[in-house]
């Protein structure tokens, strides 16, 4: 165990090419935007899958399938296909974010108690109202787990876009293995790890913010507490 | 496509067969060992949370870096199949010891209630009554990561070992497409393959499962 390219200093330097910094940057924007394009793709897709039942055969087999497709092979084909550069690291990070989302969003959907969303309509809301205050609100728990799992995902996998020589924290682990320099290879684990690790924790802060008191159970007595 | 196969078929049907060895014998070492772990995190219910959290920062490790960083710490070749074996076997026990863990404990209490009511011992009930309760949602567990493994194991490729990922970085190397494009479908029929069997497997096990709808969908 040799941790000293992780606590050399030089490598944390901000303006350092190749230091944690601006890998630890690179990584991210390929996650964000990985997540973003998955998001604004399967979400709605999901939603309305979940809303109208139809097509559901899609949402519950989009999961295994997805997971199956091995993203090494996707990007090496995508490579192959359209010339290095960011498009098909995208295309194959973005491939990999859709079906934990688009699953659970269709699984949300499904999951809502059925008495509520009539409810609602009884009360005169108008379908898109019931979707977006209704049946929205209620799904995204089950929702930001699927984003979590997603993120969890994407966040590890991101690695492989140094395999076909973009950036990101995957160079320390392609370079250090290429000079064998394991204590680089290391840091790059352990700089994936923390980082996926509060990546996780962020979003729990998210869904902690944005799902309703009323339905996490924090608006209850603790006696009523659901034990779910 | 035809014509890379019938000259290739000797590379690729031996990258399929290591592909096989090292996505399934992670997952039957990590299925063993994940009963008796998840069975902690239900007995010892203070357990249950540390065992959510390790295994959730072990799943979040990069699949590259462990298979490169294995080496170091078990003094095994870098590269020696063993790695590949180890490393995914830890994904494969993140993974379940997990679901077996919620698995027992969304047994209906009424139902261990009853059980020891009728005279079950604990070990006897577990084994006798939790454990097939539970079985749907471990089944589940194991489906994903037999799954994941398999495409997993390509990841290999990038350090030389890596079954069918083999074909991948061969046809990366060479910008020629037939090897990747077959090497995709073979990895993602094998995972199709490895997930009908599990269904039948539950199928066969869990008779019961077919008498009542409604049930937790994987």
């Amino acid at each position: 165990m040799n941790l000293s390219y992780l606590f050399d200093a030089a490598h944390w330097d901000l303006s350092a090419p190749g230091g944690f910094p601006q890998l630890i940057l690179a990584h991210l924007g390929y996650v964000a935007l990985a997540l973003l394009i998955g998001t604004v793709i399967a979400l709605p897709v999901g939603l309305w899958i979940g809303h109208t039942g139809r097509g559901s055969f899609i949402a519950i087999n989009s999961g295994n399938a997805g997971r199956s497709l091995p993203t090494l092979g996707l990007l090496m084909l995508m490579v192959t296909l359209l010339g290095l550069g960011l498009t098909p690291v995208l295309i194959a990070l973005t491939v990999l974010v859709i079906p934990p989302i688009l699953t659970s969003a269709y699984a949300g959907m499904r999951s809502l108690d059925h008495r509520v969303v009539d409810a609602a309509k009884g009360m005169g809301m108008r379908p898109w109202q019931v979707l977006f205050k209704v049946e929205v609100p209620m799904a995204l728990p089950v929702l930001m787990s699927g984003f979590r799992s997603a993120a969890l995902q994407v966040v590890a996998t991101a690695t492989v876009a140094a395999a076909v020589g973009l950036s990101g924290l995957g160079r320390l682990l392609i370079d250090g293995l290429a000079v064998n320099d394991y204590s680089r290879v290391l840091a790059g684990a352990i700089v994936v790890a923390v980082l996926a690790v509060l990546l996780d924790l962020l979003l729990a802060l998210v869904q902690r913010w944005i799902v309703s008191p009323g339905l996490s159970g924090r608006a209850q007595p603790r006696s009523r507490r659901a034990t779910t | 496509m035809i014509q890379y196969l019938s000259n290739n078929h000797e590379v690729v049907l031996a990258a399929l067969r290591q592909h096989i060895y090292l996505a399934l014998l992670p997952i039957l070492i990590g299925f063993v060992v994940s009963l008796p772990i998840g069975y902690l995190g239900v007995r010892f219910p203070w357990f249950y949370h540390p065992l959510v959290n390790v295994c959730g920062v072990l799943y979040s490790i990069p699949s590259l870096a462990l298979f490169v960083f294995l080496p170091v710490i078990l003094g095994t070749k870098i590269l020696a199949p063993a790695n590949i074996v180890v490393a995914l076997t830890i994904y494969t026990v993140a993974l379940l010891s997990r679901t077996v863990a919620d698995g027992l404990r969304a047994v209906d209490p009424i139902v261990t209630q009853s059980a020891t009511a009728m005279g079950y011992r604990r070990t006897r009930r577990l084994l006798d009554v939790e454990l097939p309760v539970a079985l749907p949602v471990i089944l589940a567990g194991l489906r994903v990561a037999t799954v994941s493994n398999i495409s997993l194991v390509s990841v290999g490729a990038l350090i030389g070992i890596g079954g069918l990922g083999q074909l991948f970085t061969r046809g990366f190397q060479l910008f020629y497409l037939e090897p990747i494009i077959i090497g995709i479908i073979l990895s993602v029929l094998l995972a199709g393959l490895a997930d009908l069997i599990i269904v039948l497997i539950q199928r066969a096990v869990t008779p019961w499962a077919r008498f009542q709808r409604g049930g937790g969908t994987a």
